[in-house]
């Protein structure tokens, strides 16, 4: 199974990673949505699994989770796209996914099973790291890392007690608020990636907000080693439900675009 | 984060890390000012002149000899604004205003929240922003309206049902990018850490005051306090009082809605089982893989999925015991009292009427009940004409 390390090392450029809903905006749907990503150059993938009370989401995601939730998708049909997705190419997978699933299907069996189907890392959106230990065990017990998210408001000191739990990357938030797409970048992000390079060495991946390939370029520039993009993605999904085709082709020329821009750098 | 907030397993602070700061500045605010000697006697007096505190012990003569037993009703539902929420607004807008803070936000359910929000909004000259389902602003209207009287700006949430879970969503989502100048004053003793805490504390005086007058009045304690538990503010108020008292029963009754056995209602502490929502360990209702159910009920202020933590605890210690009452039986409830009573009682409040309707004659006459009338019901009359219109 390929690691985060590895792709982390093979490029000197920074990796792009971009999000999907599991199942948005169904179950086989989702599947053509991620092998095109991966065709145009997604370097890992974050997956989320739907919730339907998403606190960190903005609307462009809480819509996402709607039409996967309506559409079937379960704990049991999660793995099972994973598994797919693994069997198409060996891609590093991140979940980023709300406490009370993992609690529901136990700790242990989750970190298990889901590390099983191909799971690098998880992400829970609600779990402070002041509670990082009711997963850390299990998680490590499985072999999955376990990312936490550093948003602009932490104190160093604060940073320096997320890090230390982090495996796998750093899950730096550009900006103070809920997942979404943004005209401009937050003028939060630059020191905050240039205030944690120099306090970890973990790879600092940067998220929410991220819209277009100048703002990619912009947190590379600032030396972000990964640059998530979700709900402008997502968008291209919601604005294009009547036509698959025009769906994937415009998501695959936005990872492209993504991919120039971050290479340009 | 000071404390870790838990009652037992419940409780904690299970939120993004953006609101992890947010809630430290609240827990620091909360601790410094609230037995500060001038925040507690500008609130004292705010209690007293303003909502209308101490509210009256009355003691139900008809509605009494109706069931069979002594019922005392704690009457929240005279305070300013119709309802025990106005305790908890209050309280938290004066820490708002001590925290330097220059505009609030709440979510609301009934809008009875929305309402007492809006009021001290009004009072202390802040900028208010209430959430509120879009199901809730048409059930509720008569309180949205007044919310907007007081020159609070009323968002209308779509989410998943359009109710109070999805109001809060929405709060929540908000205050992470605006937490800089604005205070979220939480409606119930639920939600993250410090939260249920901090509503607890000034709910308090319910339970305080009914305790006193209880000494002072019948010179005993009663047997039985009973209360509605949505989120659980009111009824974690009159239970303070209480709690040590061992010999005294305590009873919360939650929404039923159609049945417990039909899975359309709101009872989390009678059919739940525990999980993760807006920021809390807590019984939840819940489908196998953890999704949240769509809560169903009568009463707007009763129709969420989960429940504060420490009416969680005291379930598991059987310090407490959680009840349903049904739609149905609540309209029963709700008519009786007034045909008994002339009081208008709210839905929600009707719950635990409700669940003394159905102890008739099993008592003996002698046994005392004291239950917390939270609200009246004058923004209930348009909902019950519609199931019971009036001949
Ligand atoms: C009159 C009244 N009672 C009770 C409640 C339920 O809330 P809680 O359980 O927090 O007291 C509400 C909520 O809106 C209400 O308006």
């Amino acid at each position: 199974m390929k690691t985060y390390k590895e792709v982390f090392c093979e490029t000197d450029k920074a990796t792009l990673i971009p999000f999907f809903v599991i199942g948005d905006p169904d179950m086989e749907t989702s599947f053509e949505i991620v092998k095109t990503a991966i065709d145009a150059g997604a370097d890992i993938l974050e997956l989320g699994i739907p919730f339907s009370d998403p606190i960190a989401d903005g609307p462009t995601i809480q819509k996402a989770d709607i039409r996967s939730l309506r559409n079937g998708m379960s704990m049991a049909k999660a793995i099972e796209f994973i598994k797919r997705v693994k069997e198409y190419k060996d891609i590093p997978i991140g979940l980023l996914m709300y406490y009370n699933l993992m609690y529901q299907y136990g700790i242990e069996k989750f970190c298990k099973d889901f590390h099983q189907a191909g799971v690098n890392s998880v992400l829970v959106a609600d779990l402070n790291v002041d509670d990082a230990e009711e997963i850390q065990g299990p998680a490590k017990a499985a072999g999955l890392d376990t990312v936490f998210m550093v948003t602009p408001n932490c104190s160093d000191e604060r940073i320096a007690k997320i890090t230390e739990k982090i495996s796998g990357f750093v899950y730096t938030v550009s900006l103070l608020g809920v997942t979404g797409g943004r005209e401009k970048l937050s003028d939060k992000v630059r020191p905050l990636v240039a205030k944690l390079k120099t306090m970890t060495d973990v790879p600092i991946c940067v998220g929410f907000g991220i819209s277009k390939g100048q703002h990619a370029a912009d947190v590379v520039k600032a030396g972000a080693d990964g640059v998530i993009v979700g709900s402008a993605l997502i968008k291209l999904i919601e604005a294009n439900l009547e036509n698959k085709e025009k769906m994937l082709s415009e998501i695959s020329e936005f990872i492209t675009e993504m991919k120039e821009a971050i290479a340009g750098v | 984060m000071k404390y870790k907030g838990r009652y037992g397993q419940f409780g904690g602070f299970y939120v993004p890390e953006v609101l992890n700061g947010v809630l430290e500045e609240l827990e620091e605010g909360f601790y410094r000012y609230y037995k500060d000697e001038g925040f507690v006697a500008e609130l004292e007096s705010l209690y007293k002149d303003y909502a209308g505190r101490e509210t009256p012990l009355y003691f139900a003569k008809r509605f009494s000899e109706y069931v069979g037993f002594k019922v005392y009703l704690k009457r929240e539902d005279l305070l300013h604004g119709g309802a025990h929420k106005v305790n908890n607004a209050l309280g938290q807008g004066l820490l708002a205003k001590y925290m330097g803070k220059t505009k609030i936000i709440a979510e609301t359910g009934a809008g009875q929240h929305g309402l007492a929000t809006a009021m001290i909004g009004a009072l202390f000259g802040m900028e208010t922003k209430i959430f509120m389902g879009v199901i809730d602003i048409e059930r509720q209207n008569v309180n949205v309206h007044k919310m907007r009287l007081c020159g609070a700006q009323v968002i209308g949430v779509q989410g998943g049902t359009g109710t109070l879970k999805d109001a809060i969503n929405d709060a929540m989502r908000y205050w992470t990018s605006h937490a800089e100048d604005t205070f979220y004053l939480f409606g119930t003793a639920a939600g993250p850490h410090p939260y249920p805490t901090i509503v607890r504390h000034f709910q308090t005086c319910i339970g305080t005051e009914a305790r006193k007058q209880c000494l002072d009045k019948l010179g005993k304690l009663p047997d039985m306090v009973v209360a509605c538990v949505g989120g659980g503010s009111n009824a974690i108020g009159i239970f303070s009082g209480f709690i040590d008292d061992k010999d005294v029963k305590l009873v919360g009754v939650e929404a039923g809605g159609k049945s417990v056995a039909s899975g359309k209602h709101a009872a989390t502490l009678v059919a739940g089982k525990v999980g993760i929502l807006h920021g809390s360990k807590a019984y939840l209702l819940q489908d196998e893989d953890g999704q949240v159910y769509d809560t169903e009920s009568i009463s707007a202020g009763l129709d969420y999925p989960s429940v504060g933590p420490e009416h969680c605890l005291l379930k598991d210690l059987k310090r407490a015991e959680y009840v349903a009452a049904e739609d149905e039986e609540v309209l029963d409830a709700f008519e009786i009292l007034i045909q008994k009573e002339g009081i208008i009682p709210a839905l929600e409040s009707s719950h635990a009427l409700a669940y003394l309707i159905s102890l008739k004659d099993k008592l003996t006459p002698e046994t005392i009940v004291v239950m917390n009338l939270s609200g009246r019901g004058d923004k209930d009359v348009s909902i019950v004409e519609k199931y019971r219109p009036v001949k």
